[in-house]
């Protein structure tokens, strides 16, 4: 059965929600999917459980999710968690899975809010179990109020590891250390922009707050750390790392990784939008006018999906992301949308001016993300950086072709966890600015989906047809 | 590796087992938390190497929480909520589609 | 390179492989286009097969049954030189049929090709529904037949090409990537290629360039009409061996030795467009899980369209320019069935050698005749 939307929102994070809510104001039919189970995206997951002495333990901001997150539950937008989205035609026809099911919606207008996910950086061992992301970790504090047993080395660099950090110390938990990898040359590059910054009261006291913290429970800070190797044959038992001209062992058997994040494009990617490289933030981009539209007709981006901005930009996105939609399906004149539009636009001046100085001072240092030959790269393939050397060397100039070569990017994952590596070390062996490297072309489906699932779309009763009898 | 913490622990309670080991969860909570609380360190081995993986993202963009549920193999830990009386199976190596560890 | 002896537009599975066999007595650049380029390569099934080739044209049967012939050696080859496996294995084909119209047509396709192909041979055999199940006993209830020959076999096309590419560099020969070529010209008996990149001079020069060839060739005075056809497969999750339940090879769903299952094709004309679309991708998998009931579970991972290099007849071309001697034009769709016979006789052929017996009608002046009124 075909579902029928004007308007087709993809994700229930902070952007989708406040999109959501903007377009039923303005009279639009919409339906949010989400493949989750709960609405709130990663930022505020499952804050709408409102479970107060969690709330207290994960801070003001995940109070003001739990806020969005009841406001849209209760806003009547049509609301479809647990499904995912596999296939956007050029019609706006989604293909979508919910248990396991297939089903079709007609869109006259797509905003994917698809939010940003952890930029994946291989070190040694980061394969093993025992070594996982921040963000990971701080989803089980969300989701389950789950902390480590034992104390963790969080290591990297990023707001999250220290966000992560303050918030097990609030709840009472151990932090082994912190090893921090942005490179001294970091504060250097980013000290120009702490004036804007300093428009973000609010988020550089938190900042403040958070290293004092850590400074108070007598939390040991390595900054400057290199070559960063999970130890174990099993399991995670160490961290080692190189600072100050030495290397450092610590034992542990949680490694709690992150390096930034990065907008999550494997959509915007398979549909053909374009994108820009963004040389800040090391990453793809979607190109994006003024209202958040793609170069794919009836296609917008809202959130962090468009660039990385934060949970607070990514209502604001979302919200002149629907006003767009609305103007574009005739439902407000281009006056009234410009009006609607002008609060959420000066929030997002505001808010962009302060990330300059948080994306510099936490760029990932060069040659970081250029791991020695032995590390794994592709986790599903487990195709190494010497491999993918290699291959550059024969003959890959782009991704596409280092995965005919090696595989890399072909299992379920998609790519997604190699891909920003491959292309760095493709650009580094041939010599190719990173931008000039075609990334990975994304298909359907996005996620796996089982045989049944795309066979039930097809008529049961006749076998179908044999579409390549003449070529065998 | 991970415990929780005491005042989190509210909610409607459910019981799944991971090979056949009961686990007790909170409703909500997701196949692969219940590996967390229950000290698995790696819910699957991996098709290419046999080597052991654990969930590294736990937002469905890694595909290393991959286990069985319920008889069916390579299922996402982390998208999954628990539900009670599941049947959790550690995913070790390559699924066997329609196989004996397949029913 | 320095003063190439060969220039080879193309570093597919054709360019490559008739480059690779060029490299052994001459210094070869191979010009090649960048990443996002269509090609039939990274997009084919990975078959070695005979059984359906050739209707109507034995000489093509007979050239796609010598190739596969050679390919055993080609394979071990490759895997010397440069450790690179390309999982090359004779296993018999099977193509399994659903309908009886299905089975009557393939009856007396197969007969007509043992008749046309003499004293060549052409062992087959048309197998019932109790037939197949002995040799497969994973197919579904709704197979009613299917016709088997003994030639036909697999290879991981992915590996072939890498294998070619490394055993290119070991030879000194350069594959260079990232050129799109606008001009081809003859100055004083040595040709010049013009890319994007730079002029690239060589007294011989082949065009292997698959969709692409029909522009280049022309530059050279060989009219080679080929066109794209699209087909889209899928490809499952790696999976514990035995998924097909017998060793023989299918024309629509084949487990790979990594384990996937890969599932596919089909034929549009659909211009230049290697998207993936819904409607065909749900058909590729009904049609799958009607012949293997037990893939109905499996997940699919990647989906891909690719274009196949189409001539009117559906068969190759080999020419040499009359206006341009010197000048070579190689197109077929079928780069990994004709890798080893490309690698072995066309190279032979091009570095001055009599030209293959069977590809000798495989010229483009067969789509000269007129149409009948």
């Amino acid at each position: 059965m075909t579902e029928r939307f004007e308007l087709a929102i993809v994700g229930a994070g902070p952007a989708g929600m406040a999109a959501a809510l903007e377009a039923k104001a303005r009279g639009l039919s919409a339906v949010v999917l989400d493949e989750q189970p709960r609405p709130g995206g990663q930022i505020y997951r499952r804050a709408e459980a409102r479970d107060a002495r969690l709330e207290a333990a994960l801070g003001a901001e995940y109070a003001h999710g739990m806020a969005l997150t009841e406001k849209f539950l209760a806003g009547g937008v049509a609301y479809r968690p647990n499904t995912t989205l596999w296939d956007l035609s050029p019609e706006l026809r989604l293909s979508v899975l919910r248990d396991n099911r297939a089903g079709e919606i007609d869109a006259a207008h797509v905003i994917l809010a698809t939010g940003a996910m952890e930029r994946p950086v291989p070190v040694r061992g980061w394969i093993l179990p025992g070594a996982m992301s921040v963000g990971a970790a701080q989803i089980l504090l969300k989701t389950t109020g789950a902390v480590p047993d034992k104390p963790a080395v969080l290591a990297g660099s990023g707001p999250l590891l220290y966000l992560l950090a303050a918030q097990y110390l609030a709840a009472g938990v151990e932090v082994r250390a912190l090893v921090e990898t942005q490179p001294g040359a970091n504060y250097r590059a980013a000290a120009p922009y702490l004036l804007p910054a300093l428009w973000q009261r609010k988020l550089l006291l938190k900042g403040a707050a958070m290293l004092r913290d850590l400074r108070k429970h007598g939390v040991k800070r390595w900054q400057g750390a290199s070559s960063l190797a999970v130890e174990g044959n099993d399991a995670c038992t160490a961290l080692t790392f190189a600072v100050n001209g030495k290397r450092e062992r610590i034992e542990t058997e949680l490694v709690l990784l992150h390096e930034g994040v990065i907008p999550n494009v494997h959509v915007t990617m398979a549909i053909n939008g374009g994108h820009d490289w963004d040389a800040t933030q090391l990453c793809w981009r979607p190109r994006l006018d003024a209202w958040g539209a793609t170069s794919v007709d009836g296609v917008s981006v809202a959130g962090d999906g468009g660039g990385i901005w934060g949970a607070e930009a990514a209502e604001h996105t979302g919200r002149i992301a629907a006003l767009g939609a609305a103007q574009r399906l005739g439902k407000i004149s281009e006056e009234a949308r410009d009006r609607a539009a002008s609060h959420a636009r000066a929030s997002l001046a505001r808010l962009r001016g302060a990330r300059q100085f948080l994306d510099l001072l936490y760029k990932p240092a060069p040659g970081q993300r250029l791991p020695p030959d032995d590390v794994i790269v592709c986790r599903c393939e487990e195709v190494t950086a010497g491999t993918l050397r290699e291959v550059a060397r024969i003959g890959a100039i782009g991704l596409t072709q280092a995965k005919t070569y090696t595989r890399c990017g072909m299992g379920p994952c998609q790519g997604r966890m190699c891909g920003p590596t491959v292309a760095a070390l493709v650009a580094d062996e041939r010599k190719m600015p990173e931008a000039s490297v075609p990334p990975y072309r994304p298909r359907a489906p996005y996620k796996p989906v089982t045989i049944g699932a795309l066979a039930a779309a097809v008529d049961a009763d006749t076998p179908p047809p044999d579409a390549s009898a003449g070529a065998h | 590796m991970f415990r929780r913490l005491p005042s989190a622990d509210a909610g409607a309670r459910l019981r799944l087992t991971i090979d056949g080991v009961a686990v007790e969860l909170r409703a909500g909570e997701t196949v692969a938390a219940a590996l967390f609380l229950a000290g698995s360190k790696a819910g699957r081995t991996t098709p290419v190497s046999g080597t052991p993986r654990g969930p590294y993202c736990m937002m469905g963009v890694c595909f290393d929480c991959l286990v069985q549920i319920d008889g069916e193999g390579n299922r996402q830990a982390c998208m999954i909520e628990a539900r009670e009386g599941m049947v959790v199976t550690r995913q070790m190596g390559a699924r066997a589609l329609g196989g004996k560890a397949e029913s | 390179m320095n003063k190439p002896d060969v220039i080879v537009i193309g570093g597919g599975l054709v360019g490559s492989a008739i480059a690779y066999g060029l490299s052994k007595n001459a210094r070869v650049l191979v010009l090649d286009e960048g990443d996002r380029a269509f090609r039939a390569t990274r997009g084919n099934f990975g078959l070695v097969w005979v059984q359906s080739k050739g209707f109507g044209a034995p000489h093509y049967a007979r050239w796609s049954k010598r190739s596969a012939d050679l390919w055993a050696d080609f394979a071990a080859e490759l895997k010397d030189a440069t450790g690179v496996d390309t999982h090359h294995k004779r296993t018999g084909g099977v193509h399994l049929l659903l309908t009886e119209q299905e089975v009557a047509a393939r009856a007396a396709m197969m007969e007509q090709l043992r008749r046309e192909a003499g004293n060549d041979g052409y062992d087959y055999e048309m197998l019932d529904a109790a037939g197949v199940r002995s040799l497969l006993p994973n197919v579904g209830p709704r197979v009613l037949g299917a016709s088997f020959t003994p030639y036909d076999g697999v290879a991981n096309p992915l590996y072939t090409i890498r294998a070619l590419h490394t055993s290119l560099a070991a030879r000194g020969a350069q594959y260079s990537p990232g050129h799109t070529v606008s001009l081809i010209d003859k100055e004083a008996g040595v040709f010049v290629v013009r890319t994007d990149k730079g002029s690239f001079h060589a007294p011989k020069l082949l065009i292997a360039a698959g969709l692409g060839t029909r522009r280049l060739a022309e530059l050279v005075g060989i009219r080679v009409p080929v066109n794209p056809q699209r087909g889209q497969v899928l490809v499952t999750e790696r999976l514990a061996p035995g998924v097909m339940g017998g060793g023989v090879t299918f024309t629509n769903a084949r487990q790979m030795v990594e384990g996937s299952v890969i599932i596919g094709d089909s034929q549009e004309d659909v211009g230049l467009d290697n998207r993936t679309t819904v409607p065909v991708i749900s058909n590729i998998a009904a049609r799958a899980m009607t012949c293997f009931p037990v893939l109905e579970k499996a997940q699919i991972v990647r989906a891909w369209g690719a274009l196949r290099v189409m001539s009117p007849d559906g068969l190759p071309i080999y020419a040499e320019s009359k206006t341009m001697p010197g000048a070579f034009a190689a197109t077929c769709h079928s780069g990994v069935t004709l890798c080893a016979a490309h690698a072995r006789e066309i190279a032979g052929w091009i570095a001055g050698g009599a030209r293959p017996e069977p590809t000798l009608k495989l010229v483009p002046e067969r789509f000269d005749v007129p149409k009948a009124a």
